[in-house]
């Protein structure tokens, strides 16, 4: 089976026994000293802290003082917080616009780029190169030039007579730039796309063209059927990431969120209230909430994947 | 994970479908080739342009970087003829330490999250692979899911345990969770890895009388070394442009790595020195472009196959 189909079973529907392993005693003494980095991990880095956080979610705790126990408190609160909505208002944004845009490049890009197309390994690295520079800080300090009053694009605009705005200072332009910075970075999914298409064998595509079946039939036919898992994997991944983003919207606004709030993503209003407030308590249970929210995401995604990817297997 | 066929980004490109061996094309009306040809011109200038575009901006930083402060912004274009090292000098300097220090920072964090990593990870994988052991499928679940699983749930009580640790302003945070295969996505890769060497190999060697130690080390880990390259490659990207931890975790200047250092530029921006910003900006950019020409292959084969970036 192919690795790629492996994956998505592994990773995505955990329905899988497990790996694969042919001798049948088992081995618990060896299998638990080479597992015990990891283990000692999980427990000291991930499942106490979750628990903790979990705790602390229900307290008021700002590091010099000991948690003091206040229930659902932070919740309430967090109903009534009007910087917390808009916050999530911008990160849903920011996901529901930028991923999907993101994406469909991605598939266009790697369809264009055709099996033993002259230039592929040449425009594959071009495409790939910025999504992997795309998260670093010196990018986002040229996100803030280039759609500065002066920048690239302002400059680029004046040709057509265009007096363009400083589209990182104005509130109604400043989420796009950075949606535009995600788009930018379409090319790690497009060489996930291009794997993906290599997988589709060239004997369906000649069936095809006996049956005289158009490019644009054999696309809709063959190709995208055939990669629908693959779209769903990118989806549901690039999905979980998106809301994770931090480091673009902290250096565009000078850790700010501005102007206005308006690249105030949730990631960055939960820093600012644990490093900043040091509402440690609050922050925790915003942590809680946006994990429930991913889960949900992640969630509709499966349910709705029943509905339009397709198996072969 | 071998099935995954990519061509090495420097390989010549694979002969064309439409080569003459195929006699349909040989046999296809001239018009219609002639078509043919027009779609793949306007197809190239597509992709050519959309090139051009995505790349001009990081071409504009690294001339604006070498051009005088008051021509950055007065010319976009990427043509000039002043060009100077000043941005280079002054900007070395002006973070409160010689950015030297920030390089070296950098390093230490990025080597020790590489070594951490590469320990690690190839042990728990092997333990996943190979070995058969009680609980083994929950725990390799509860592997994936921390692949998933948001920092931020876990980000107030890890800052508090190294808070109480006294580690808070050394680098101990950023490094010893990579010695705990924190990131599982790396041990994910290695056990596909793993799972793709063929059994023989294994028996062979336990005939040959090869405890797990042995097999782990002189049979797993050197068949392993596309995984250990791709591991190594990503982790030192990650590294080198994490500023999440780095920002929690460090407070001083004396101890920021590259990351944190340019933020800088950004909070004192009233000064304006965008010519060292740039120049800064262009030369902590300059590590991650050399792993990208490096390690290109591994880069392309790891995102095929695991969907991390």
């Amino acid at each position: 089976m192919s690795s790629l189909g492996e994956l998505r079973n592994v990773a995505l529907s955990a329905r899988r026994r497990g790996p694969r392993v042919k001798t049948r005693f088992t081995d618990n003494k060896a299998g638990y000293a080479f597992l015990a980095p990891w283990l000692v991990g999980l427990i000291v880095f991930t499942i106490g802290p979750m628990l903790y956080s979990l705790y602390l979610a229900f307290t008021r705790y700002n590091l010099l003082q000991p948690p003091r126990w206040i229930g659902l408190d932070n919740f309430t609160q967090m109903f009534s917080d009007e910087r917390l909505w808009n916050s999530l208002r911008v990160t849903f944004t920011y996901v529901i616009v930028g991923v999907p845009l993101q994406l469909v490049i991605a598939l266009v890009i790697a369809i264009l780029l055709d099996k033993g197309m002259r230039g592929l390994s040449f425009y594959r690295s071009i495409f790939y190169l910025p999504s992997l520079l795309g998260g670093s800080v010196a990018i986002a300090i040229l996100w803030t030039q280039v759609f500065g009053k002066d920048g690239i694009v302002n400059g680029f605009l004046a040709w057509f007579g265009i007096d363009g705005p400083g589209w990182i200072s104005d509130p109604n332009t400043a989420l796009g730039t950075l949606i535009i910075l995600h788009i930018w970075t379409f090319g790690s999914p497009m060489v996930i796309f291009l794997a993906g298409l290599r997988q589709i064998p060239d004997m369906y595509y000649e069936a095809a063209q006996m049956d005289g079946a158009g490019r644009l039939r054999q696309f809709f036919s063959i190709t995208f059927p055939l990669l629908t898992p693959i779209i769903f994997f990118n989806l549901v991944l690039q999905v979980i990431f998106a809301f994770q983003s931090f480091t673009q919207a902290y250096i565009v606004s000078g850790g700010s969120g501005g102007p206005s709030d308006s690249t105030m993503f949730f990631t960055l209003y939960l820093y600012q209230q644990a490093f900043t407030q040091l509402h440690m308590g609050y922050a925790s249970a915003m942590a809680w909430f946006l994990l429930v929210i991913i889960a949900a995401f992640t969630g509709l995604n499966f349910w709705l994947s029943r509905f339009w990817v397709f198996y072969d297997d | 994970m071998t099935t995954v066929k990519q061509a090495p980004a420097a390989a010549p490109p694979a002969p064309s479908p439409r080569a003459p061996s195929n006699p349909d094309a040989v046999a296809r009306p001239p018009r219609r080739r002639a078509r043919r040809s027009t779609i793949s011109v306007l197809k190239h200038a597509g992709l050519i342009t959309l090139s051009v575009v995505m790349i001009y901006p990081l071409i504009w930083l690294v001339v604006s970087s070498f051009k005088p402060n008051g021509e950055i912004f007065t010319n976009i274009s990427i043509f000039t003829n002043n060009l100077t090292l000043d941005n280079y000098v002054k900007g070395w300097s002006s973070q409160g330490a010689p950015f030297s220090l920030f390089l070296l920072n950098s390093s230490i964090i990025v080597v020790g999250a590489i070594i951490g990593n590469l320990i690690s990870c190839s042990l728990a994988a092997y333990a996943f692979a190979r070995l058969n052991f009680r609980f083994r499928t929950l725990f390799f679940v509860l592997m994936l899911g921390t692949i998933m699983l948001p920092i931020h749930v876990v980000l107030v009580p890890q800052f508090i345990i190294f808070k109480e640790l006294g580690w808070l302003g050394t680098f101990l945070p950023l490094i010893v969770p990579k010695f705990l295969a924190a990131d599982a996505f790396f041990v994910f890769l290695m056990v596909q890895f793993i799972r793709a060497l063929p059994n023989e190999i294994f028996e062979a060697a336990r005939i040959d009388g090869a405890g797990h130690l042995r097999s782990f080390v002189q049979v797993t880990l050197p068949l392993m070394v596309p995984a250990l390259a791709t591991t190594a490659i990503f982790t030192f990207i990650w590294t080198w442009g994490d500023f999440f931890g780095p920002l929690i975790y460090l407070r001083t200047t004396s101890v920021f790595p590259v990351s944190v250092a340019l933020k800088g530029f950004v909070d004192q921006q009233s000064t304006s020195d965008y010519g060292g910003m740039f120049a800064m900006s262009v030369l902590s950019l300059v590590p991650l472009f050399i792993a990208f020409l490096l390690g290109q292959r591994y880069l392309v084969k790891g995102i095929a196959t695991t969907g991390i970036k």
